[in-house]
């Protein structure tokens, strides 16, 4: 046997070291100040000035950052917990229709993709419906969703399966066009090699196809992930319901002009969810997906 | 007794109506390292893969094992290497080279311990847990190649497996190849166009021209196994090198001047 150039083996890839972990938190942190200050920067010099373009600055139209952080505090309606609690019990509301959305979405989506990437035909039939499912406006499907969906549920469903279903809606789109992309992505030598060991369409499906097809699935978990959050909330909004952030959302907005900071408050919970949603992706996908550093997005 | 018989294979392209093999008749002899030369287009690859049946022959039958080409990959008697390792980067070097194990229902125990074998023999013990990408080229082909051999086919097809490499770690890698194939004494197809690497590895040289692709000539390589650093300076080899130079150059006084410069 020929004689082995003397290589050790690489170190593992090393875990991301402590202080860098901290340094990136403070960086977030740092940026969530800076945007901050803008914010009350900004409302100092339009509001001192005088200007009006783009638009009047007051504490309507700009309340400020310790207005709004005070709101949380507070109750929003006499003899009630403070509106901190209330859009936290909102928020988990809301992220249960979004997680079941999200769920329904992404298996419905992946199976689309799994049926048409096995089927010229289907993909040439389907692909067009598919896509025009997206240009309907998600606030015109979600009433008919509800009037549909909403009998056939049993009672601890009633109301929130619903606009899961709503949420569904938007985030099975992204995972079937990404995952579908991601299945078809595969080389040709690989699939020429299972051929040379005999391997049918679904041990390929499941040893190739998919492990290869999962950075575009992720991908497309971090937009749908994002999207059922947005889902969930829209799809509250016909169905009446008020245990949710989309329930609050139409409530304060009615108040807007007397107390605008609940409704800003609101908000602020609403992307913080979006964000966790997002960053639990983040987090499974590095656990699962197993690729070059220099691929890595 | 004959691994390969290929009888009167012709293979067209539909698309362009190109016709990359014409009339082929050849038989590989059990334990044989049978190179295929020629230039590009000649159809070296297509017949490797007719031999493999990853492309099926427009006429002509292809035989191995006494079986057809298609129950023999169902059968599993095929190893491939292409040129490129075509390793699974989601997979470590240890469940790569474990995946046709799997494909074939091994159990776990069983696994490990071919892998573990394989793994000496390509010298890559102590890689078990890397991925491809911590590897370099030569080391993920030796991986590739370890893959191929793991479940002990009886043909081991080999698709210009160093030609991505560069001169140093192609030459290594033939002495490993070489040793690999002495030790298990398996039947080896292997593409190049480089004429010095199939006159090294091979007891036959398989001589192919372009435009059809036919078999310019058949060259049989008498230097002695176990072959060294030494054969390469031997005057026999260089005889050997020239005779296959000759048959491609008579055979190829046709081609353009840029697709000489390939054959080298």
């Amino acid at each position: 046997m020929a004689q082995v150039v003397a290589a050790r083996p690489l170190a593992g890839r090393a875990s991301v070291p402590l202080s860098r972990a901290a340094r990136r938190i403070a960086t977030g942190v740092l940026v969530v100040v800076l945007l901050l200050g803008l914010w009350e920067l900004y409302r100092l010099i339009w509001s001192s000035a005088g200007w009006s373009w783009p638009f009047v600055v007051d504490k309507t139209s700009m309340p400020h950052i310790w207005t709004i952080a005070k709101a949380f505090a507070d109750p929003a309606q006499v003899n009630q917990p403070a509106l901190g609690t209330v859009l936290l019990h909102k928020a988990f509301f809301t992220g249960k229709e979004a997680v079941v959305g999200f769920a329904i979405g992404a298996v419905v989506g992946f199976a689309l993709a799994v049926g048409l990437v096995h089927s010229r035909l289907a993909q040439r039939g389907l692909l067009p419906y598919i896509v025009a499912s997206q240009t309907v406006p998600i606030l015109v499907i979600a009433p008919m969703v509800v009037v549909w969906v909403n009998p056939k549920l049993p009672p601890s469903l009633q109301g929130w399966g619903a606009v899961a279903v709503i949420a569904a809606y938007l985030t099975f789109f992204p995972v079937a066009i990404n995952a579908l992309r991601g299945l078809q992505a595969v080389d040709a030598r690989a699939l020429d090699l299972m051929r040379s060991y005999a391997a049918g369409r679904w041990t390929i499906l499941w040893k190739l196809r998919v492990p290869a097809s999962l950075p575009y699935v992720f991908t497309a978990f971090k937009i749908a992930a994002t999207a059922s959050v947005v889902g969930a909330i829209i799809g509250e909004l016909p169905s009446g319901l008020q245990s949710g952030l989309g329930g609050a959302i139409i409530n304060f907005n009615q108040y807007y002009s007397i107390e605008p900071q609940e409704l800003w408050a609101t908000n602020v919970v609403a992307a913080a969810l979006g964000i966790l949603f997002y960053l639990v992706v983040v987090g499974v996908e590095k656990l699962v997906v197993q690729r070059a550093p220099e691929q890595a997005a | 007794m004959s691994v390969v018989t290929i009888a009167g294979v012709t293979k067209t392209f539909k698309s362009g109506n190109v016709t990359a093999l014409e009339n082929i008749d050849l038989e590989l002899e059990a334990g044989e390292f049978v190179s295929l030369i020629g230039p590009s287009g000649c159809g070296k690859s297509t017949l490797l893969r007719l031999i493999g049946d990853l492309v099926e022959p427009t006429a002509g039958r292809v035989t191995v094992n006494g079986k057809t080409a298609h129950q023999a990959r169902l059968d599993r008697d095929y190893g491939v290497v292409f040129q490129d390792s075509v390793l699974f980067d989601w997979r470590t070097v240890s469940k790569n080279i474990a995946l046709p194990l799997e494909l074939l229902g091994w159990d776990r125990d069983r696994r490990r311990e071919r892998v573990r074998k394989m793994l000496e023999l390509v010298e890559l013990t102590g890689f078990e847990n890397h991925h491809p990408w911590q590897l370099s080229g030569g080391m993920q082909q030796r991986v590739s190649i370890a893959r191929a051999l793991s479940f002990e086919p009886a043909l081991l097809l080999m698709d210009e497996p160093f030609g991505a490499l560069d001169e140093m770690t192609r030459e290594r890698l033939n002495l490993e190849l070489l040793a690999i194939w002495q030790q298990l004494r398996s039947t080896v197809v292997f593409v190049t166009h480089s004429i010095s690497e199939a006159v090294f590895l091979s007891s036959r040289v398989v001589v192919m021209s372009p435009r059809p692709g036919r078999i310019a000539g058949l060259v049989p390589i008498d230097l002695a196994y176990p072959r060294t650093v030494e054969t390469r300076e031997d005057p026999h080899f260089f005889e050997l090198v020239t005779q296959v130079r000759e048959l491609l150059r008579l055979r190829g006084e046709h081609l353009l001047p840029e697709e000489e410069a390939v054959v080298r």
